[in-house]
Formats: C-alpha cells, sequence, structure tokens
C-alpha cells in the first residue's frame, strides 16, 4: 500500500490538509498524520513513498499517487516511477508567484509543478542545523514510540542519573539563552531559582508567543510536545521543582489540543513532577513574564516591578523558573551525551547553538528555518526566503515581533546575534522576521505600533498607557500635515503648552520626546520598546511620514 | 441543573487548581455565554473574593465578555505579517459579509504568518486567503 504522510500542524490543515489526508485515504493510502516539515509555502506537502509534493489541492491528489489517474505520465514524462531526476527540483530559485494561491479550482494541475522530491535533500531543509526542530516533519507528535525512536527521554534519562548542580552546569557550559526575547543565559536562571529557598518551587513554561511572525513555539507545541515535556521535567529536576505549568495562548487551539493530549500520555513517564497546562485570555502582555504569573494567579495581567525576580519569588511568591517554549526545548538535547558541548560549538559571540528564525510575511519562501546563530540577514531574506511573495523589492523587515525595530536593506550585513542587533537599536527577539515590499506605509507601521501599544497596554505606567495613545494621535498629525493648534495642547489646564501651533519640524521633535519617555519611564518592554518600530520607521522612511 | 447549581459545578471542578479564577472564567462563559454580574458575584463568593476583584480580572481580558452574544464569531488576523500579505484590502468585504449576522473581530496573529491573510472561526484555521475566501468562511459561519 502507498505510504503517504501529511502534517497535522494549524498551518497545513489551514491550508486544506485535512481534505487531502481524506482524499488520500479515499484513494487507498495508507495516511500518516506527521509534523510539519517548516516549509511553509509548500503546504500542504505530501511525501508519497518518501518523495514530496507540495502544495497540494484534493484536485491534484490523482497526480501525485502512483498508479491512479494520469499521475505518474504527467509526472515523469510517462516513464514508470518517481523519476526523481527527470523532474526539475523544485530549488530555492524559481519565478515570483501570486500571493494569494486562487481559489480551488477545478483544474488539477500537473504533478511536475508540485514536484518537491526527497524533502531532506531539499535545500531549504539541507541548509539548516536542526537540533530543536530534529524531528519536524518525521514524528507524529503524540507517539511515545516515535518520540522514544528518535532519541526521546535520553536527556531526562541523562539528568536524573546525575545531580541536581551537574544539570544547570551542564546547561550554563551549553551557553543556551533565553528563547522568548531578552536573551537571558538559562543556565544563571536555573541556578538561581536552585539556590533560592521556599516552600515550593515551579517551572513555568511561557507559551503566549504573541509576537506577529512568530510561531516557532506553535509549530513546537503541536510537533514534537514530548519535547517540550521533556525540558520541562529536567528543569524541574535542576532546580527542585514539584509543579510545573505550561501557559499558552488562546488563539492556538491546535497546539492546545496537542500539548494537553501529550501532558496526559507522557505524565507517568516524569511523575512525580506533574504539568498542567493554562489558558490564556488574549492579552498580549500576559507573555511578559511576571504579568503572565499574576495571570496564573488568577488576577489581572499586570506586569510586576522587578525585583523581586521570579526566579526569587515567582509564582505565589515562590522561587520560579520562567523560560520561553523554545528554551526549554532545547534542553533535552543539550542534556544528551556531548550535547552541551555540541550546542555550545555553534553560533557566534555570546549567541550559542541554534536559532529559530521564522520567515513570514510578504516572503516568498515561508516557513521555520533553524540554524547557528550568525547567519546574516540577507541571507535569510533573500537566498533562504527568496525575496518577496509579490516579487517586488524588499522595502524593510522587522525583526522581532511587534516592539522589534524595522530594518533597512542596507543593514542586511547584520548577523543574527543578540549583540549584533542591540548594538544597532535592533532585536533579535522570538527570532521573527516580517519582510515588507515597497507598497508598505512606514509611517502606518509606525502608528500600528503605537496604537497596537496602547490597546496593549497593561496600564501600569503612564508613558506607555497615554504616551502610546498621544504617539498615535501625533503620528496621524505629521501624516496629514496637520498645522492647528492641536486639540490637547489648547485644553486650558495645559498651562505649559505653547499657544501657538507646532510647526512640522516640531511635530518630529516631539514624538522623538515621547519615545525617549517612553523607552526609559516604562516598566516593562511593551512601552519600553515600542518606540523601536517607531523610531526606526522614522530614521530610515523619512519620506513616508510626509 | 439550574444556572446557580451549574457555576457551583463549575467551581467545585477547579477547586483543586492553585489559582483558579481563569479556568473558571473560561468554563462559565464557554458554559453561559458570558460572565455577568451575578456570576461574577457567586464565583468571588466561592472563591473568598471580593466581586471588584473579580470583575477587575473580568474587564481586563480581551477574551471575557459580560454579555453572551449569540452570532458566530470570525477572527481575521490584522497583525503586522498578515498585513503585509494584504489582509486590510480584504476587511471591507468580510465587513459587508458579515453585517449583523457574524460578529467578525480582529486578532493580532495566530501563528500562519507565513501564510496570511489568516482567520479563525472556532476552532478552525485558515490560511492564504482572497476577497472570496474570507466571504466564503463568514458566510457559512
Ligand atoms: C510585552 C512582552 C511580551 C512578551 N511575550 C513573550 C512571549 O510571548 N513568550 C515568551 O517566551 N516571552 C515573552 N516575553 C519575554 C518574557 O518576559 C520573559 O523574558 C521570557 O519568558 C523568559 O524566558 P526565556 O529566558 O526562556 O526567554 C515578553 C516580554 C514582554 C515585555
Ligand atoms: S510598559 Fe505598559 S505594559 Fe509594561 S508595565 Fe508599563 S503599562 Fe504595563
Ligand atoms: S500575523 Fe497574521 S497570523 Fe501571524
Amino acid at each position: 500500500m502507498t505510504k503517504v504522510r501529511i502534517s497535522d500542524d494549524a498551518l497545513a490543515v489551514a491550508c486544506g490538509a485535512d481534505a487531502v489526508a481524506a482524499a488520500c485515504e479515499a484513494a487507498g493510502c495508507s495516511v500518516e498524520r506527521v509534523s510539519s516539515w517548516g516549509m511553509h509555502w509548500l503546504e500542504p506537502l505530501v511525501e508519497v513513498d518518501g518523495i514530496g509534493w507540495g502544495p497540494v489541492r484534493v484536485e491534484d491528489v490523482p497526480q501525485i499517487l502512483p498508479g491512479t489517474g494520469s499521475g505518474a505520465a504527467t509526472r515523469s514524462g510517462g516513464v514508470e516511477g518517481h523519476g526523481r531526476d527527470r523532474v526539475p527540483s523544485r530549488g530555492l530559485v524559481e519565478p515570483p508567484v501570486p500571493l494569494h494561491q486562487p481559489a480551488a479550482g477545478p483544474l488539477p494541475r500537473s504533478g511536475e509543478a508540485l514536484y518537491v522530491g526527497p524533502i531532506a535533500e531539499h535545500p531549504f531543509i539541507a541548509r539548516q542545523q536542526r537540533l530543536t526542530f530534529a524531528r519536524a516533519g518525521r514524528t507524529r507528535p503524540l507517539s511515545l514510540d516515535d518520540y522514544e525512536a528518535t532519541g526521546g527521554w535520553a536527556g531526562l534519562r541523562r539528568a536524573l542519573a546525575l545531580a541536581p548542580d551537574e544539570v544547570v552546569g551542564e546547561v550554563t557550559r551549553s551557553g543556551l539563552r533565553g528563547r522568548g526575547g531578552a536573551g537571558f543565559p538559562a543556565g544563571i536562571k536555573w541556578q538561581t531559582v536552585a539556590a533560592a529557598t521556599g516552600a515550593r518551587k515551579y517551572v513555568v513554561c511561557n507559551a503566549d508567543e504573541g509576537d506577529s511572525g512568530t510561531f516557532a513555539d506553535r509549530m513546537l507545541m503541536e510537533g514534537d510536545p514530548f519535547a517540550l515535556i521533556e525540558g520541562m521535567a529536567i528543569a524541574a529536576h535542576a532546580v527542585g521543582a514539584q509543579q510545573g505549568y505550561v501557559y499558552v495562548r488562546s488563539e492556538y487551539p491546535h497546539a492546545i489540543a496537542k500539548l494537553s493530549a501529550a501532558i496526559e500520555l507522557a505524565a507517568a513517564r516524569i511523575a512525580p513532577f506533574r504539568i498542567e497546562l493554562r489558558i490564556g485570555a488574549g492579552a498580549y502582555v500576559c507573555g511578559e513574564e511576571t504579568s503572565l504569573l499574576n495571570s496564573l494567579e488568577g488576577k489581572r495581567g499586570e506586569v510586576r516591578a522587578k525585583p523581586p525576580l521570579p526566579a526569587v519569588a515567582g509564582l505565589f511568591g515562590c522561587p520560579t523558573v520562567v523560560n520561553n517554549v523554545l528554551t526549554l526545548a532545547a534542553v533535552p538535547h543539550i542534556l544528551a551525551e556531548g550535547g552541551a558541548e555540541a550546542y555550545a560549538a555553534l553560533g557566534t559571540g555570546r549567541s550559542r547553538g541554534t536559532t529559530a528564525v521564522q520567515l513570514a510575511g510578504n516572503v516568498r519562501h515561508g516557513g521555520l528555518f533553524e540554524i547557528a546563530f550568525g547567519i546574516t540577514l540577507g541571507e535569510l531574506v533573500h537566498d533562504i526566503g527568496g525575496g518577496t511573495a509579490s516579487g517586488r523589492p524588499v522595502k524593510a523587515v522587522q525583526v522581532g515581533g511587534p516592539l522589534g525595530a524595522y530594518v533597512h536593506p542596507d543593514r542586511f550585513d547584520l548577523p543574527f546575534d543578540y549583540e549584533a542587533f542591540a548594538a544597532a537599536d535592533a532585536l533579535v527577539g522570538h527570532g521573527g522576521v516580517v519582510v515588507f515590499d515597497d507598497s508598505a506605509d512606514m509611517a502606518q507601521m509606525a502608528r500600528f505600533a503605537m496604537q497596537f501599544c496602547a490597546v496593549e497596554s497593561c496600564g501600569k505606567c503612564t508613558p506607555c498607557r497615554i504616551g502610546s495613545t498621544r504617539g498615535a494621535e501625533l503620528i496621524d498629525r505629521i501624516r496629514l500635515g496637520a498645522r492647528g493648534l492641536d486639540a490637547v495642547a489648547s485644553l486650558p489646564q495645559m498651562h505649559n503648552a505653547a499657544k501657538v501651533p507646532r510647526s512640522r519640524a516640531e511635530d518630529i521633535a516631539l514624538l522623538q520626546d515621547l519615545c525617549e519617555t517612553m523607552r526609559f519611564g516604562s516598566l516593562c518592554a511593551l512601552g519600553g520598546f515600542t518606540p523601536y518600530p517607531v523610531l526606526s520607521a522614522l530614521k530610515h522612511w523619512p519620506e513616508d511620514f510626509a | 441543573m439550574d444556572r446557580t447549581e451549574r457555576l457551583a459545578r463549575i467551581v467545585a471542578d477547579h477547586a483543586f487548581r492553585e489559582g483558579p479564577l481563569l479556568p473558571i472564567l473560561h468554563d462559565v462563559q464557554h458554559a453561559f455565554g458570558g460572565i455577568d454580574r451575578e456570576a461574577e458575584a457567586a464565583i468571588a463568593e466561592a472563591l473568598n473574593l471580593g466581586r471588584a476583584e473579580v470583575h477587575g480580572v473580568v474587564s481586563f481580558y480581551p477574551d471575557f465578555r459580560d454579555a453572551p452574544d449569540p452570532r458566530p464569531e470570525v477572527q481575521l488576523c490584522r497583525a503586522e505579517a498578515c498585513q503585509t500579505r494584504g489582509v486590510e484590502a480584504l476587511v471591507p468585504a468580510a465587513q459587508a459579509a458579515a453585517g449583523e449576522r457574524v460578529r467578525l473581530t480582529s486578532v493580532y496573529c495566530l501563528g500562519l504568518c507565513s501564510a496570511g491573510p489568516a482567520a479563525r472561526r472556532g476552532g478552525e484555521v485558515f490560511a492564504r486567503l482572497d476577497e472570496a475566501g474570507v466571504v466564503r468562511l463568514i458566510e457559512e459561519a
């Protein structure tokens, strides 16, 4: 029987994978639902006896199955078999495709157009260094057998044979830094929790992944949930925690379903440590770790002042490890024999190991690209991403989510590295890279950043809560070229405001001043980093503000 | 079971948890379509909190509503990555298709950012939407 593998990742499903899987089953194939390889432009990607085809629609199914319809003929010019070397491989260079796939029409496409070949040899996959995503595309997410057979639990087994401080030592030696945004060394955080005293200790996984342009946490939770569970169990052993929580955003129904099933399946494997899944409720700021802890405690998701650090007084006042999904999922590999050294051997400067880059937005080859730190932004956008999906020139990329700077293509030499990005006033963040073509209006994007901050602000500090609203108004005023006295300045209680209308130059100076106030006067990075997209847009594309 | 009993049952179901309020609110909203003053008061009483505290939590989170809305909901992602792929151009058609019958809301990212514009309808997700696609999924809601 023909063996077919199709992803059940939410993105594949959103692109129609369930119907394609059903069609393959109806055609008599045995269908396995696996995780996604992360080549999103090819989803639904169908692997037929080891050969990939994509993006496949239901009408295309006869074209790609051996012995059905005109499949074999179309595929390899009349020659039986998969004709791998007869069909031009769809490499990384191909003509621009329309941004939107035409709605499913009745006409099947030729097999040739869908031919991907042996998936692991595809340049997009072959160029990667997959550690955290080593299983992507290869295993059934909820199969304990698949997990075990691909090295699952080896890290936990070895960790449990080590003393807790030796486990912390391995993580420190690996150079692993937090993948949630701030890049704080994981080993030091664990060390702090291990050394702290408290009635109980907790391991909390931050799976709130609110940044636009990011989906690696989602892919990991859906595709390899046991790796996250194993990482949490190792962390628990290292710091002496009894209870773990995973806080997942409510916008991820598929991840929630997979993870809750996986937690149940693995409960015996990680006992006496326990993990409970908690669902967020639509607040972006709950990704900030102290806000997340408040939310777990059943409170408003307001940010707490630090100190105390969560590592010392976190959940219910107890010492708590808060780590991102990818940080924790990297741990099983690190704890496997020789893993720490192998991890530390990759990367550049103080950014060790691999980073899961998420290519998103207007990019031809969007998806998940895991590679050692140090790869340049230009390589990612052009060589790997293939430029824009629209075929127009790249105008800007936003790295690191809604709080990340807009980077101009003249800085595409920037290597993916926390320090290099920081020195360029940019943010690696969670590794999302959103590509914009030349139709983007950067003043509009700057306004969006302010508006997003205004909507999502937890309300605790004034520069963020009020500054963001004033910022959006100010950008509107600049864009409209408004020259009257502005409404706020003319209020009677604004004694110190100038009573003559501001010029454009004064408006821009005021916006910059407001950004400074937000940067230095905000308690957390929501208010503190919103100025980055705003100021970078203003600096590199001043013409858009005219 | 009447409403009061159902509420009490939900609260009791989560009593074993640490910090049970959010799971309770999710379930109450799921059962009754919203979390009204009465429900807030009952939850507050059961958890030994003030009603203001519970109301503060309910009103903080965008997912929670105070009154049921029987209309089907479609969430359209309007975050940056979907903007680069043209979601804003779909909004007028989406609004026209939704009318008063469907509650069309904006979300900021569904994690489908390489294949936007994206939308969600309950547990279903949609990607690579064009105008016809978004109109269809709203009409079928
Ligand atoms: C507004 C805001 C949103 C954040 N959202 C997330 C998030 O969705 N996921 C995440 O892991 N970290 C997020 N963070 C960072 C966390 O506060 C924290 O640094 C991180 O969870 C620590 O884990 P790590 O050391 O493994 O990165 C956010 C921070 C801020 C200020
Ligand atoms: S910066 Fe904004 S989100 Fe952060 S604590 Fe202050 S008000 Fe809350
Ligand atoms: S930005 Fe729309 S799905 Fe992420």
